[in-house]
């Protein structure tokens, strides 16, 4: 246990090297935040704080012995081990000094965020996400619409119980990770109360073509756009000039909102007249297509970003990036170049008068 | 994809129009005698050359469609040996041209080809800037021969000189001959004009061509911002106009000069001030060259140059004088245009992921960058400074023609083909040597009545995009670039052949000329004349834009015109002005009326009509 490291930190105080203290969700919005991008705020209770819990707690000692002589290809005793591990973090309070660190920023967040008892999304931020296999790092729980420090100190335990699924101490045990060097932290970031969202690839998906960002959106959150329940509205922008080159207004029938009773998401029908109108206005496509490129630029590689616009924000300062994530398959692909090389520009008029130009 | 064929569309001839082919070369005919060429007419694929033709052809403004007929042809076949195309064809239905690139089949023909071309082509990409100087000579001194030809008129009795110089020839010979001087000088200079336009433009075309395969998306307007000149001879014009308009403002005269919109009478109140006379003089060292620019885009006999028409200018300079008194800057953002220029090159350029292709990119953008100022700079001289001084001496022939009762009106000689002048010349001529009433004078003023009867009615007719049968692959740079012959160009055509009922229509789509979307009131102004109606912050209608319509973009919204490619006039100045324009529209003046309220997107080249 070290002295020095943080319980809790805020994101603006992370960077892309805070994996190890805040896992990769929490740092690569530090990141951004570092970036210059505009990210819905929040802070972490970090792995520092994580260790501190389950040491105090006295979880680790118990979960040792849980663990102990568990073979891991009998399901029925893991899902029993689990069960109890998981019940008991759920069970048992945080440190009072934890607990004080944790309300104290979540009291600063919701005057940040001029809310009282801000709704927020409490969520796992694993240190070894990017490790073949998502289960090593536990379920990636999310909870939304969170509100009160009691409940955001409960979903923090709900966060750091997932680590323990039977499945992921199945693949621990399987792959010879000590169950002592797993750490979590957990994000606590205020809710985007998306009046439209959606994604946005700065790559063309369908083609490559990196002159172009791409975004999709719809009305409400962005779960719609990216289950691919709805058709979304389709926008090609260009990187260089920010112009729309081309868009293609759908007709959105179903958006997701909140039911604040069950403090969930619930899918409810688009107003007929409101189908077919624009989700997201010229302005803001332009923004976040500038936005995108910020990101592209910071990363130095083409990107696959989630994004909202906030209604409980004013226009210019309302647009936020949930998440932002290298993209894949484009940049997998080993293309040849078009060149040959060492080819002149009368070569190349020469092979392509020989080629012409394709009709039909 | 298949049109209609072209015999089955000549075949349903306007009524009251029949026997109008004679007003055409023979060879301009679609045929059904002849089987060899019926066959090749039914299996090529021909488009209607709306680019250059809104309108049908008058018989004598034949002759700047056979000259280039002739001339990208020989260039392309007979000079550069471009090695998998021959010429482009022509035919005519209802006075609208149609063109049809001719490939070259045989592959070992093509490959016999190649090496000629790269030695060819290759010698004048080499020696780009040294051989357009020499251009600009050729150009210039055929411009002064134009310039110094007589039309002589037929005197009574043949001045006393002829004797006493012993000249031995008469005015009659003078005018047969001079008219032959005058139609050569305008082959020649056409001849002139495509001595660099095919390379020109194939250096683009694969410029394009490699910039859209890096980037399917990227629109052409891009790519032609980062190779168009900043300082194009065809801005200098309206650059005149700017230093007459500060010029007026120091001599203290910019009042009269904006008193009235009729140059006759500002010119006449000038005269009488000192300020007013050195105006004046400064207007005048700069009409020559710079007031041949054609108000529309030269090619037609209609088009007529500030020096035929100084109310044009002067609405011009007018405008500048109260954009100057307003403390609105006038000049072009140059500083700025360049700047985004580079930024658009570099940004592009960075986003190259190859090496190899990268380095591609650096001898395309220096090879496109060193011919295009070619591209820009030929029209000032041939189609506006050569054909503004020779639509005019064409008038000195028909005033010869009127005197001697050929024709009703000087402006009749349009409707007669340029052969058909020689042969009427020689009526006229050797009616006057022998003291007799010409033949023509009873015959011509009825046919060149029955012609304008014909040309009315043809201006009703909707002339099909396409028609027969378009091929797999293009390999012509003309038809690729400047008809913007593609998928999607050919199923837009066939889409507007269905546009059944213009007064319904709520959307067109032209090209994306220059980005930006604005909402405002439309003002269709079908010439250069009617820009004094035009009202600040209206959306601008023309059929197209050319240099001397300049002065009308410091006023406008946006711009729609119906005829055009991304690099026309109007899209180049609407770009520089960070104006939306949507360009090639085909028949916005048709669809559009005045006052009506329009949405322009000029990215996705869109017009939506709120009705």
């Amino acid at each position: 246990m070290s002295a020095d490291l943080p319980v809790v930190c805020w994101f603006e105080e992370c960077r892309r090297d805070s994996v190890p203290l805040v896992g990769g969700k929490c740092s690569s919005l530090g990141e951004l935040i570092g970036a210059g991008v505009r990210v819905p705020p929040g802070f972490a209770l970090t792995t520092e704080g994580f260790r501190r819990f389950m040491s105090e707690a006295g979880i680790d000692r118990e979960i040792s012995t849980l663990l102990r002589g568990l073979d891991p290809q009998d399901m029925t005793a893991l899902e029993a081990a689990s069960a109890s591990i998981r019940q008991q973090i759920e069970a048992r309070p945080f440190s009072m000094e934890t607990e004080d660190l944790v309300a104290e920023n979540y009291r600063k967040l919701s005057v940040r965020c001029c809310m009282p008892a801000v709704p927020v999304a409490v969520r796992s931020s694993a240190t070894a996400e990017d490790l073949p296999g998502a289960s090593f790092a536990g379920q990636q729980d999310t909870y939304l619409w969170i509100r009160g420090v009691d409940e955001v100190l409960h979903h923090m335990r709900r966060c750091i119980s997932s680590l323990y699924t039977g499945r992921a101490i199945a693949y621990r045990a399987n792959h010879g990770f000590a169950d002592e060097e797993v750490a979590i932290s957990v994000g606590v970031q205020k809710m985007a109360n998306s009046y439209t969202a959606g994604v946005m690839f700065t790559i063309h998906p369908a083609n490559g073509d990196r002159s172009v960002i791409v975004i999709d959106s719809n009305f409400g959150f962005g779960e719609s756009v990216v289950s691919g329940e709805v058709t979304p509205d389709h926008f090609v922008v260009n990187k260089i000039t920010l112009d729309i080159i081309d868009r293609t207004i759908s007709q959105k029938e179903l958006c997701y909102t909140v039911d604040l009773a069950t403090q969930q998401s619930i899918a409810v029908e688009v107003p007929f007249e409101r189908q077919k109108v624009q989700s997201l206005i010229d302005d803001e496509v332009t923004e976040l297509a500038w936005m995108g490129k910020q990101i592209e630029k910071h990363y130095g590689c083409p990107m696959d970003i989630e994004w909202a616009v906030d209604k409980d924000l004013p226009a210019g300062g309302n647009i936020f990036i949930l998440q932002a994530r290298p993209e894949t398959v484009w940049s997998k692909k080993q293309q040849a170049p078009l060149a040959a090389a060492g080819a002149s520009a009368m070569d190349y008029i020469l092979s392509g008068m020989l080629e012409g130009k394709k009709l039909n | 994809m298949k049109f209609q064929n072209p015999h089955d569309v000549k075949a349903k001839t306007i009524p009251g129009t029949e026997g109008w082919e004679r007003m055409y070369p023979y060879q301009y005919q679609f045929v059904t005698d002849d089987a060899e060429r019926n066959q090749y007419e039914k299996d090529s694929f021909w488009f209607y050359d709306g680019l250059h033709y809104p309108e049908p052809l008058y018989p004598f403004d034949t002759i700047w469609d056979e000259a280039w007929y002739l001339a990208l042809s020989q260039f392309n076949n007979r000079i550069f040996m471009v090695p998998p195309v021959r010429g482009v064809d022509h035919r005519i239905i209802n006075g609208y041209v149609y063109i049809s690139p001719v490939p070259v089949k045989d592959g070992a023909e093509i490959g016999s080809r190649v090496p000629h071309f790269m030695e060819r082509a290759g010698y004048y990409y080499k020696n780009w800037d040294a051989l357009e100087a020499k251009w600009k000579v050729k150009m210039e001194s055929t411009i002064r021969e134009l310039e110094a030809l007589q039309i002589p008129s037929l005197p009574e009795m043949e001045h006393l000189d002829v004797v006493t110089g012993a000249l031995g020839e008469s005015q009659g010979y003078h005018l047969l001959k001079n008219y032959d001087d005058l139609i050569n000088l305008g082959i020649k200079c056409w001849q002139y004009h495509f001595e660099f336009l095919n390379l020109g433009y194939a250096a683009y075309v694969f410029f394009l061509d490699f910039m859209q395969k890096q980037f399917p998306s990227m629109p052409t307007q891009r790519v032609t911002q980062m190779i168009s000149g900043i300082d194009v001879i065809m801005y200098q014009p309206d650059e005149e106009l700017k230093k007459l308009a500060r010029k007026a403002i120091e001599l203290g005269v910019d009042g009269t000069v904006c008193s009235n919109p009729a140059w006759t009478v500002v010119e006449a109140a000038l005269k009488k001030q000192d300020s007013g006379t050195a105006w004046l003089a400064a207007v005048d060292s700069v009409r020559e060259p710079w007031f041949n620019v054609s108000t529309g885009t030269g090619w037609f006999h209609h088009d007529r140059s500030w020096n035929d028409q100084m109310d044009v200018p002067l609405s011009g300079i007018a405008t500048y004088i109260g954009k100057l008194k307003q403390g609105v800057t006038i000049e072009r953002p140059t500083e700025k245009v360049r700047a985004e220029r580079d930024r658009i090159t570099a940004e592009y350029r960075d986003l190259i992921s190859k090496e190899e292709d990268r380095k591609q990119f650096d001898e395309l953008l220096g090879c496109a960058k060193t011919v295009f100022p070619y591209v820009e700079n030929h029209l000032f001289y041939v189609e506006h400074w050569f054909h503004s001084v020779f639509w005019n001496k064409m008038r000195e022939v028909g005033a010869i023609m009127q005197q001697h009762g050929m024709i009703a009106e000087v402006e009749d000689i349009w409707l007669m083909r340029r052969d058909e002048i020689k042969t009427a010349l020689w009526d006229v001529v050797t009616a006057w040597a022998t003291g007799v009433k010409p033949r023509g004078a009873y015959t011509w003023p009825k046919e060149i009545l029955w012609r304008k009867g014909v040309m009315d009615k043809f201006k009703e007719w909707n002339a099909p995009p396409a028609i027969g049968i378009a091929p797999e692959v293009i390999q012509e740079p003309f038809t690729i670039v400047l008809w913007g012959v593609t998928n999607k160009s050919l199923a837009d055509w066939s889409a507007v052949q269905e546009i059944a009922d213009p007064d319904n229509v709520t959307e067109l789509k032209g090209f994306a000329g220059s980005p930006g979307i604005v909402e405002g009131l439309a003002r269709v102004c079908k010439t250069v004349a009617e820009v004094g109606q035009l009202q600040e912050g209206e959306i601008l209608v023309a059929p197209t834009t050319s240099p001397s319509w300049a002065p009308v973009f410091v006023k406008i919204k946006a711009c729609i015109t119906d005829v055009g490619g991304v690099m026309s006039h109007a899209a180049i100045v609407c770009r520089e002005y960070g104006l939306p324009a949507v360009v090639g529209t085909g028949h916005a003046t048709k669809i559009i009326k005045s006052g009506m309220m329009l949405r322009v997107d000029g990215s996705t080249g869109v017009i939506s009509i709120v009705r």
